[in-house]
C-alpha cells in the first residue's frame, strides 16, 4: 500500500504499464472501420459509481435521459463484460488500488470517462490540506474523455459519450439518426 | 447414384434439420436481445435502442459484433480448460431440444417416442455447464451463483416434470407428435390448468430468469457464474439462455396450448408454422413481462416456493388426474 501511494505520488505507475493496443498483424481497413463503428454504438459502462456523481449517471439511464438510445444503457455489474468505466466521484488514496484493478480487469479494448471535477483534478477537494483525495484519476489509468462540472448534468454525461464514439470512430454521428415518435 | 438413393432417410433429414435449428437458434437470440431491451425501455417509459438502424432494429448484430471483438481473459487461477469449454457446454444442449420438436405437421425432424423425456432430459443439461462455469473461474462469486443455479434447478424440475407427466397421462403417449395431434379436439390448457400454471412458473424458474434470477443477482453477486467470462464466452452463455427460454416456451406451446393446431390463416400457405412461433413468442413476451414487473425472491422463499406450493399441488394434480384417466 505504502508503495502504491508512493507511486502514485510520482507518477511512477502509469509509465510502468503499455496501455498501447498492437491490433493485428494484417490489416483490414473496412473491416477495422466496421468494427470501430459497431464498437462505438455498443458502449456497456461498469455498474460503478464512487460518490455523488454516480447518481447522475444513474439518471444518464433512466427515462428522461435515456441512455439505451444509443446502446449505452447496458450496465454490466462484471468489468470482464464492460468496455468503458465511468470514474463517476472522488477517489481517495484508500479507492485507488480498487480503480486500477477494476480497470486492469476489463478486457481489451477499454475506455475511461472521467466524469465530475474530483475523478477529473480533485474538484472541491484539491487543496492545501488534502492528505487522502488523488487529484484526478488520470494519475491512475489513462483517461479518454473528460466531462467536468459538479456535478456535471446528465448531458453533459451523454456529450462525454458521444466524444468517446467520436474519439473512437474518428467522426462524430449525427444525433438523433432517426426521428423519434 | 445407387449408393446415395439408398442411404437412410434420416442421413439428410438430420443434417439438414440441425443447420436449420441452428439458424433459428441465433436468430431467436437477435430477436429476443431487440425485444427484451425495446419491452423494458417502454415498460419503464423510455424508448430503448434508437440510433443503430430503424428504431435500432440492428442494435444486437452491433452488440454481436463488439462481443467478438473484445478480448477473451481466462484467469490466472483458472481451470483453464474446463472454463473454455464451460460457454459451449451451455449453448449445445440447449439446440438439441429442437430436434424432436414438431413445428408444424410435417416440420418435425425425428418423431421418438420418448420425446418428451428428451427434451427435459437435454434441458436440465444446462445446469452441468453453469457449474462447470462456477467452479471452472475460481471466484468466489461464480462459485456461488452455480451453486444456488443448481439448487434450485433441482427443487424447480420436479414440478416441471409432474406437470408434463399429468399432461402425458391424459394423451396416453410420451411423443410430442401424438401430444399434440391429441389436441385438435381440445387444447390441453383446458383440461389441465393447474399443470400448466405449474409448468409455466417453475419453467421461468429452471431459465434464471428474474423473479427468479438468484444464480446471477447483481446486487449481490457481482454476475453469478458468468463473472468471469468475457467477450463471446459470455455472450455464448446469453445465448443458451435465450434459446433455453424458446425451448420451454415451446414445449409448454406443443403440450399446453395446441402446438400447430388453429384456424387457417387467410394469407399464409404455412398457417400451422405461423401459430406455433406465435404462441410461443406469446409466452415469451410474458416472460419478459414478468421480469420487468416483479422485484427479485428470497433465496428461502424461492425453495419454500417450489418445495411446499408447487410440488404438493402439481402430485395431488397427477393423482387427479390418474383416477379421472382411470375411470
Ligand atoms: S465532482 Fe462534485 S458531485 Fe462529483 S463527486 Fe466530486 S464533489 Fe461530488
Amino acid at each position: 500500500m505504502e508503495k502504491f501511494i508512493e507511486n502514485i505520488k510520482t507518477g511512477a505507475l502509469r509509465e510502468t504499464q503499455d496501455y498501447s493496443d498492437q491490433g493485428l498483424v494484417l490489416k483490414f481497413a473496412q473491416a477495422e472501420t466496421l468494427l470501430k463503428h459497431c464498437q462505438a454504438n455498443s458502449l456497456w459502462p461498469m455498474t460503478f459509481g464512487i460518490a455523488c456523481c454516480a447518481i447522475e449517471m444513474m439518471s444518464v439511464g433512466m427515462a428522461r435521459f435515456d441512455a439505451s438510445r444509443y446502446g449505452a444503457e447496458v450496465f454490466r455489474p462484471s468489468p470482464r463484460q464492460s468496455d468503458v468505466m465511468i470514474v463517476a466521484g472522488t477517489v481517495n488514496k484508500k479507492m485507488a488500488e480498487t480503480v486500477v484493478t477494476l480497470y486492469e480487469q476489463m478486457p481489451e479494448p477499454k475506455w475511461v470517462i472521467a466524469m465530475g471535477n474530483c475523478a477529473v483534478s480533485g474538484g472541491p477537494f484539491a487543496i492545501e490540506e488534502n492528505y487522502t483525495v488523488i487529484e484526478g484519476v488520470d494519475k491512475l489509468i489513462p483517461v479518454d474523455v473528460y466531462v467536468p462540472g459538479c456535478p456535471p448534468r446528465p448531458e453533459a454525461l451523454l456529450e462525454g459519450i458521444f466524444k468517446l464514439q467520436e474519439k473512437i470512430t474518428g467522426k462524430r454521428h449525427p444525433f438523433p439518426q432517426n426521428r423519434h415518435p | 447414384m445407387d449408393f446415395i438413393a439408398n442411404l437412410p432417410p434420416h442421413f439428410f433429414r438430420i443434417p439438414i434439420a440441425l443447420t436449420l435449428v441452428i439458424s433459428l437458434v441465433f436468430i431467436n437470440a437477435l430477436i429476443m436481445v431487440y425485444l427484451e431491451r425495446k419491452i423494458a425501455g417502454h415498460m419503464q417509459f423510455r424508448l430503448g435502442p434508437m440510433e443503430v438502424g430503424w428504431h435500432g432494429l440492428l442494435q444486437t448484430a452491433i452488440d454481436a459484433v463488439k462481443l467478438m471483438s473484445k478480448q477473451l481473459i481466462v484467469p490466472d487461477k483458472a481451470h483453464t480448460r474446463l472454463f473454455r469449454i464451460a460457454p459451449l457446454l451451455a449453448f449445445t444442449p440447449a439446440v438439441l431440444p429442437f430436434a424432436v420438436m414438431p413445428f408444424a405437421p410435417n416440420l418435425q425432424a425425428v418423431d421418438i417416442n420418448i420425446g418428451v423425456i428428451f427434451i427435459i432430459a437435454m434441458a436440465s443439461l444446462n445446469v452441468m455447464a453453469i457449474f462447470v462455469a462456477g467452479w471452472a473461474s475460481n471466484n468466489k462469486y461464480a462459485l456461488l451463483g452455480a451453486m444456488r443455479s443448481v439448487s434450485q434447478n433441482i427443487a424447480y424440475e420436479i414440478p416441471v416434470l409432474l406437470s408434463l407427466l399429468s399432461a402425458v397421462f391424459v394423451v396416453g403417449s410420451f411423443s410430442l407428435g401424438d401430444i399434440v395431434g391429441y389436441q385438435g379436439k381440445i387444447w390441453l390448457f383446458i383440461v389441465q390448468p393447474l399443470a400448466f400454471l405449474i409448468y409455466f412458473v417453475s419453467s421461468v424458474a429452471e431459465t434464471n430468469r428474474a423473479p427468479f434470477d438468484l444464480p446471477e443477482a447483481e446486487s449481490e453477486l457481482t454476475a453469478g457464474f458468468h463473472t468471469e467470462y468475457s467477450g463471446m464466452a459470455f455472450a455464448l452463455f446469453f445465448l443458451g439462455e435465450y434459446t433455453e427460454m424458446f425451448v420451454v416456451s415451446s414445449i409448454a406451446t406443443a403440450v399446453f396450448l395446441g402446438g400447430w393446431h388453429g384456424f387457417p390463416l387467410p394469407f399464409f400457405e404455412y398457417s400451422s408454422v405461423v401459430w406455433f412461433l406465435l404462441k410461443t413468442y406469446f409466452l415469451m413476451f410474458l416472460m419478459i413481462w414478468f421480469r420487468w414487473t416483479f422485484p427479485r425472491v428470497r433465496f428461502d422463499q424461492l425453495l419454500n416456493f417450489s418445495w411446499k406450493y408447487l410440488i404438493p399441488f402439481s402430485l395431488v394434480n397427477l393423482l387427479i388426474t390418474a383416477v379421472v384417466v382411470k375411470l
